[in-house]
């Protein structure tokens, strides 16, 4: 109870105080309202900045690891596209460098070629001023031929003139009329007088009997038995000179054509020529002999003849026709050989008694 | 009367026509006996005579015939129309060689006139008479008929034809192979007749082996061979490429460049004639020639040679140029421009500086390098002189003015063009101007150049019609100047500058 009264006696006391403390609180609350805001503020002020800070750590951790893959992926493309572009530079490069070889060669080739063309032209100029000098050289030389042949003609003309004129020559006693004894030297032409050979006038018979003499000279050894020698002294009397009579003894056997020739021979020869033939011929029907394959052959049309008309066959068929009725019973002409032997023996027998007075 | 008086009145008789047949034929070898002869009736004479029972007399008659019927194509038609003919056809096949030699003669005289004369010569059958006698073994004879039917076979193709018809031609080039060079010759020429006139005609001579023949003949030392023989490789060869490649073929080439410093004026002139009718074909044969030195053996043939013989030559370098620029510029390299500026003026002829003027056109007009070279050799005023000329012909006018027209469209060589501008008709000018316009604007001493020689104000002076192509090219001129230059050097610009005196008030 004493509690009791205590508190009554001091209820008052209590009212007061409590009074006075509900007035300082109430002064104070605002204030400690404020504190107690802005501790809660500054708290939470704090932990949110902390899970902001915590946010945006992570955040940026993200971004980080996202832009360093896109920028890795982004770096890799461009030094993919500035590889290609390199390689594609280079390839485009080494392009043109292929291309201007080839453009070049095939220009050179098939087009124009410039320094080909200043070869060839120089060349040109080489082989023309060689022709020129050729043709030069061969004009010469056929000039000096020509003048050779020229003055070989006349050389030959005067010759044949002083050989005419050889009678005109001098002699010991009286000057010809070229060697004038007026002038200091003889004439051009006495040389030649002295130097060529009088013209010889020969007769006719013995021209041919210094022909037939010729070729059958005098000391041939005979052919079969040895004769007895002639001597070479002329005998006393009427006799032959002694090579002439060494020529008859010498001479061979010359049977004419009609003794040394059967009368059948021809025939004889023609038959045995047709046995020879029948003998050796394979196939009956003749070849076209090939000598007179152009005879035989048909004319051909050229491919752009315009003319229609073909060759006609000339020759024997039409020209040179036989009249076959008017030979239908002749025989063919034999020939038979010449009896007359005064031209084959003529001037070569030993007698004259064939010879022509 | 005894057989004596008998015989001797025989005698006399024959004795009388023998004279008269040889007087006769000796007087027909004077061309002033001929119509004293002819009026006398000597055909009607001589053609019983033909019949003669007498040989001499017979041959005597044929030859004084053929001599008369050489003189003119009247006594021609006289033998043709007197029934002559058939009478010797028919002893070409039967008489001795003497007769055939003379009748062929005779055939050969009637032949020669006209194309008609020598149809009537074939209406007579005389071609298979005449080739029948090739095969005679006497060259005389083979000579005469050669040279008939080469006479006949001259005129005209269908002649020709006839003739290849007949089978002439081998037996001709059998003829070439003989060792007589008068047949050579005969047959030679005969066959260059027959190739004229066709390529179907000429593939017929070449079937026969006959370029083979002709080719080894070329360096043969007669010249009147040669001739012939050249004369029918050009004709052989002229009338397609196949044909001409075949007498290339024969190996030909450098030997026949010798025959071009031959003596003879016309062996000379047939090789120039052959290499123009291979020339003209394609660039490779033409190629050919010029690698072989050609050109150049022919341009000294020109330095050598005068007259119409130059034009084969002349014609030749102009058809070489006209393939290629290349073989353009091998005719220059070879020096072909002065020799042909030479002709051009040396020659009297028009139908040669014609042909100079087209040559020199085919070789300048390819490039500005050949332009400058023909421009070089001073040719242009001498062009513009031939087709300002009233007395050239107008061939030359023409070909002139197009060789011109050729070489100044290419000609970029200005101190060759400024004389034209002087003298140059406005057609011309055109060009020439036109060349002026191209260079101008690139070449800057060319312009100072083109001031100082008073060209400029030649070039104004020219009076063109606005809109006009010359217009154009004066305008393009005037651009490559100040305008004060173009305006000083204008016709009227010191009255503009007086009437400026006159109305400038003085401060």
């Amino acid at each position: 109870m004493a509690r009791l009264v205590k508190l009554y006696s001091q209820i008052d006391h209590i009212k007061e105080q409590y009074f006075i403390r509900n007035r300082i609180a109430e002064e104070n609350r605002a204030r400690e309202n404020a504190a107690a805001i802005k501790i809660q503020s500054w708290f939470r002020g704090c932990r949110v900045r902390v899970y902001l800070n915590h946010l945006h750590k992570k955040a940026t951790v993200i971004q980080k690891v996202w832009r360093g893959f896109t920028a890795r992926e982004l770096f890799r493309q461009r030094v993919k596209t500035a590889y290609f572009t390199m390689k594609m530079n280079f390839y485009n490069k080494m392009a043109v460098k292929i291309q201007q070889r080839w453009r070049g060669n095939y220009v050179r080739k098939y087009i124009h070629n410039y320094y080909a063309r200043k070869a060839y032209l120089e060349e040109l100029t080489q082989k023309n001023e060689q022709i020129r000098r050729d043709l030069e050289e061969f004009a010469e030389l056929q000039r000096k031929e020509r003048e050779r042949i020229s003055l070989e003609r006349e050389e030959q003309q005067k010759c044949i003139q002083a050989q005419k004129l050889h009678f005109l020559l001098s002699t010991k006693q009286c000057p010809g009329i070229f060697n004038s004894p007026f002038r200091q030297a003889p004439d051009e032409m006495e040389l030649r007088l002295q130097k060529v050979k009088p013209l010889m006038v020969r007769s006719a018979t013995t021209d041919r009997k210094s022909r037939k003499t010729r070729p059958q000279s005098p000391r041939q050894p005979d052919s079969g038995h040895i004769l007895p020698p002639i001597h070479s002294k002329q005998p006393q009397g009427p006799f032959r000179a002694a090579q002439e009579v060494q020529q008859q003894r010498s001479r061979p056997l010359e049977p004419s054509l009609r003794v040394a020739t059967s009368i059948t021979a021809l025939e004889e020869a023609r038959n045995e020529l047709k046995r020879q033939e029948w003998r050796t011929r394979l196939i009956d029907q003749p070849f076209q002999p090939f000598s007179h394959v152009h005879n035989n052959k048909t004319y051909e049309r050229s491919v752009h003849t315009s003319a229609p008309f073909e060759q006609v066959a000339y020759g024997n068929k039409y020209f040179r026709e036989q009249n076959t009725e008017q030979l239908q019973g002749k025989k063919p002409f034999k020939t038979v050989f010449t009896t007359c032997h005064v031209f084959d023996k003529f001037g070569r027998l030993y007698s004259k008694a064939g010879n022509i007075v | 009367m005894s057989q004596r008086h008998v015989l001797q009145v025989f005698e006399q008789y024959q004795k009388a026509r023998t004279q008269f047949v040889q007087t006769v034929a000796e007087l027909a070898t004077r061309p002033q006996n001929i119509e004293t002869l002819q009026n006398a009736g000597v055909m009607s004479l001589l053609r019983p005579l033909l019949l003669d029972v007498v040989p001499t007399i017979q041959q005597t008659a044929a030859l004084a015939l053929g001599r008369l019927a050489n003189y003119n194509d009247d006594l021609a038609e006289a033998v043709v129309k007197g029934d002559i003919l058939p009478q010797l056809v028919y002893s070409l096949a039967e008489q001795n060689r003497f007769y055939k030699k003379a009748a062929a003669f005779v055939l050969r005289a009637v032949a020669k006139h006209s194309p008609e004369l020598a149809q009537a010569v074939v209406d007579c059958g005389a071609l298979d008479a005449l080739v029948t006698s090739l095969e005679e073994f006497d060259p005389g004879v083979k000579e005469a008929a050669a040279w008939a039917l080469g006479y006949i076979a001259r005129h005209n193709g269908q002649l020709s034809q006839a003739v290849v018809d007949a089978g002439a031609v081998p037996l001709l080039v059998l003829c070439i192979q003989e060792p007589e060079i008068a047949l050579k010759r005969i047959a030679a020429s005969a066959l260059s007749d027959i190739a004229k006139h066709s390529p179907e005609l000429a593939q017929t001579v070449v079937d026969t082996g006959a370029v083979a023949h002709l080719a080894q003949m070329i360096l043969n030392p007669d010249a009147k061979l040669k001739r012939q023989v050249f004369s029918a490789l050009s004709q052989i060869s002229k009338h397609s490429v196949d044909l001409a490649e075949m007498v290339v073929e024969a190996e030909i080439f450098p030997a026949v460049l010798v025959c071009l410093k031959d003596p003879d004026e016309y062996v000379r002139k047939n090789v120039t004639t052959l290499m123009r009718e291979i020339t003209k074909h394609t660039p490779e044969l033409s190629q050919m020639i010029v690698n072989a030195g050609g050109i150049a053996a022919v341009v000294d043939y020109l330095g050598d040679s005068k007259g119409s013989v130059r034009l084969p030559g002349i014609m030749m370098l102009g058809y070489v140029a006209a393939h290629s620029e290349n073989l353009a510029m091998a005719v220059i390299v070879s020096k072909g421009v002065p020799q042909l500026a030479i002709c051009l003026v040396d020659e009297p002829e028009d139908h040669i500086k014609a042909a100079t003027a087209w040559s020199l056109g085919q070789i300048g007009r390819h490039t500005p390098e050949h332009a400058r070279a023909v421009a070089v050799a001073n040719v242009l005023p001498k062009l513009l002189g031939l087709y300002l000329d009233t007395e050239s012909s107008e061939d030359l006018q023409v070909k002139a003015k197009k060789a011109l027209k050729s070489i100044l469209q290419k000609c970029t060589y200005l101190p060759a063009l400024e004389p034209l501008l002087y003298e140059a008709p406005s057609n011309i000018l055109k060009h020439v101007i036109c060349q002026f316009s191209k260079v101008l604007p690139h070449d800057s001493k060319a312009r100072r150049l083109f001031v100082t020689s008073g060209g400029l104000k030649k070039v104004q002076e020219i009076k063109a019609e606005p809109g006009s192509a010359i217009q154009e090219y004066i305008n393009a001129i005037n651009n490559c100047y100040p305008e004060e230059i173009v305006r000083y050097y204008s016709p009227g610009y010191s009255e503009a500058l007086l009437e400026r005196v006159e109305t400038y008030q003085p401060v």
